[in-house]
């Protein structure tokens, strides 16, 4: 760094400390600590020091350290893959993450229940509504609070919405990592389709915000109704010509046919869950295995692969929007028109000192489960976020030895992680 | 629209500044770096594909800084991730803009008081525009481009003018310790 990009910081100061409030300040904010030129030392040694990426290894073996990311296009966010290769061949591969770790579960310490609600929407930032119903139902178990029948449907119905939405963008920006731009823009219109029924619902686009404890916040309008049957039969008819334009081309199989393989025992063994783990053939789905809400009542198939590869997952994402569509079909038939959309909630949120409380549920990504931990006040003791990308991320490093760098980009597309949500 | 020519020209004929002119090239080629960090980067991508498209605006995505002229830094900016935004700050080519997406790149939005978190990415590079929002719409990020627009036709850049303040501090530093 030269001198006068130091000197154009010094009056900014990286952390300064604002509030007088324990906890609000970090390992950074001390001003004392930080050198004159306002960086910290460590942050003003990365940036200085030499670039990790094209560095030989200094005992002159063949391998080249290549670092993926955390700026790269195919790494969905801020992942940084810390490769070793031999030519093209992947010889290592290190996961590094941390890069969006924004400590939500610490602040889940400090914040109520009811505030906490709209605020987990930003872990998987690509299917909010998912994130609120694991932790509403956490909430909901751990009070003992009962959730209308109506207000069931309206989650399932914007649940099941989302998910679709979900799988859309995981479908376009996979076809982009495979080279295929058209795709994207088909898929991201298809997804502004299910961002007009959130508006036309909720008032948000990307993040609902609108489960509350004990019911949704309110009723969906009239006009959403034939919305959403059109907005279900265009999605239905996009999903076809996605099929037609990505799923038998000759480029897309090679690519992604017997890449990334990984066996039942081993998805198991990493804990992955989802499309992963239902790619290698394991029909393991929380909506299936531990019913909660009112899944129960409707009827519905677990897509399953065989081989576990790049392929298999891309399939079984695809075959699962259509499960989706079935599920919001049924429950818009059995939609009771008339009925409470929220629970009596008591005055004051106060669950039993010591309960702790699991609830799962299954989102795009796979397992999400949350654990709260309670001592006796409205807010958590501890809570955790059982992430699946997490899970899921960690299969890549097993899988990646052996294979072509270009294939890498297909694995880490093909698992459709969320870092918000990894890294927390 | 800012007035491209003096209006009073011979038909067929074209006069203008050419600061006037390079400044309307600029604004009309912005290509942004592909870089998301965080949630508003899927609005962004939303913004970039078939029903916002920022191709209207002659806005590309880059992969790479050094092809890149705008930066659009969306969303949360964090300790580990800070030296790498200033790197890739400093490799892009000048003139370079900058726009804060969201709550979190502008002062860390609901995560300001994050142990991790650099609340605002403005503490590590100049920032041009802030678009408020958690995240913001897609129109929201195309008003953001539109101001930065009309700043790029006036000549304005915060990097530009941080920089010529640096240059003033550094002489008017050597001239005291000539004085010394």
């Amino acid at each position: 760094m030269s001198s006068r990009s130091k000197g154009s910081f010094a009056h900014h100061g990286l952390h300064r400390a604002r509030d007088d409030q324990p906890g609000a300040d970090g390992l950074l904010s001390d001003p004392d600590a930080l050198p004159a030129d306002g960086l910290p030392k460590e942050i003003a040694e990365a940036v200085d020091g030499p670039p990790e990426a094209m560095r030989k290894l200094e005992d002159g073996s063949k391998f080249l350290e290549l670092s993926m990311g955390p700026q790269h296009p195919s790494t969905h966010g801020v992942l940084r893959l810390a490769v070793r290769l031999d030519g093209e061949e992947v010889v290592e591969c290190k996961v590094d993450i941390g890069y969006l770790h924004r400590s939500f579960e610490k602040f889940a310490e400090t914040w109520q229940f009811p505030q906490l609600a709209p605020f987990v929407d930003r872990n998987d930032y690509l299917a909010g509504t998912l994130n609120e119903h694991a932790y509403c139902l956490a909430v909901e178990r751990l009070l003992d609070l009962e959730v209308p029948e109506r207000a069931e449907y309206i989650r399932v119905i914007m649940a099941e919405l989302n998910r679709i939405g979900s799988h859309l963008i995981w479908f376009g920006t996979f076809a982009m990592d495979l080279g295929a731009t058209t795709a994207f823009l088909w898929a991201f219109e298809g997804r502004e389709r299910i961002y007009d029924l959130n508006e036309v619902v909720t008032g948000g686009r990307m993040f609902p915000q609108f489960f509350r404890l004990g019911g949704v916040r309110n009723d969906f309008p009239q006009e959403f109704f034939p919305m959403v049957e059109k907005t279900l039969a265009e999605i239905e008819a996009s999903l076809e010509k996605f099929h037609g334009l990505v799923t038998g081309n000759p480029i897309f199989e090679a690519r992604t046919k017997g890449i990334g393989r990984l066996s039942a025992e081993e998805a198991i063994a990493f804990g992955c869950s989802g499309a992963v783990l239902r790619a290698t053939g394991v029909p393991y789905d929380v909506r299936k295995a531990d019913p909660y809400s009112i899944y129960d009542r409707f009827e519905f198939d677990v897509p399953v692969g065989e081989n576990g590869d790049v392929y298999d997952r891309y399939i079984v994402r695809m075959r699962e929007m259509e499960e989706s569509i079935k599920i919001v079909r049924q429950a818009l038939k059995e939609y009771p028109r008339k009925g409470p959309i929220m629970g009596k909630l008591p005055r004051r949120l106060k669950p039993p000192r010591g309960a702790e409380v699991y609830a799962h549920v299954e989102s795009p990504r796979g397992d999400l489960g949350v654990y709260i931990v309670s001592d006796g006040t409205d807010q958590p003791y501890r809570l955790k976020w059982r992430a699946p990308s997490f899970s899921n991320l960690y299969a890549v490093q097993r899988l990646a030895p052996g294979l072509m760098v270009a294939d890498l980009v297909a694995l880490v597309g093909s698992v459709d992680i969320v870092l918000g949500e990894v890294d927390r | 629209m800012e007035r491209l020519t003096s209006g009073d020209e011979l038909p067929g004929i074209l006069t203008t500044r050419l600061e006037r002119m390079v400044n309307w090239a600029r604004k009309s080629s912005l290509w942004y770096l592909l870089f998301g960090l965080a949630c508003c980067a899927i609005e962004m991508m939303a913004t970039g594909a078939s029903r916002y498209d920022f191709d209207r605006f002659g806005m590309i995505f880059r992969a790479s800084p050094r092809q890149a002229d705008l930066m659009i830094v969306a969303g949360t900016v964090t300790a580990k991730m800070a030296p790498r935004i200033k790197r890739l700050y400093d490799q892009m080519a000048e003139p370079r803009w900058v726009i804060a997406m969201g709550a979190c790149a502008s002062n860390g939005g609901p995560y300001h008081q994050g142990y991790n978190v650099v609340d605002g990415v403005d503490k590590l590079i100049p920032v041009d525009v802030y678009v408020p929002g958690c995240p913001p719409r897609p129109e929201a990020l195309l008003y953001g481009v539109l101001k930065l627009q009309e700043r790029i036709a006036k000549g304005e850049s915060r990097g530009y003018r941080l920089l010529a303040e640096d240059v003033q501090d550094d002489r008017s530093q050597e001239k005291e310790a000539e004085r010394v």
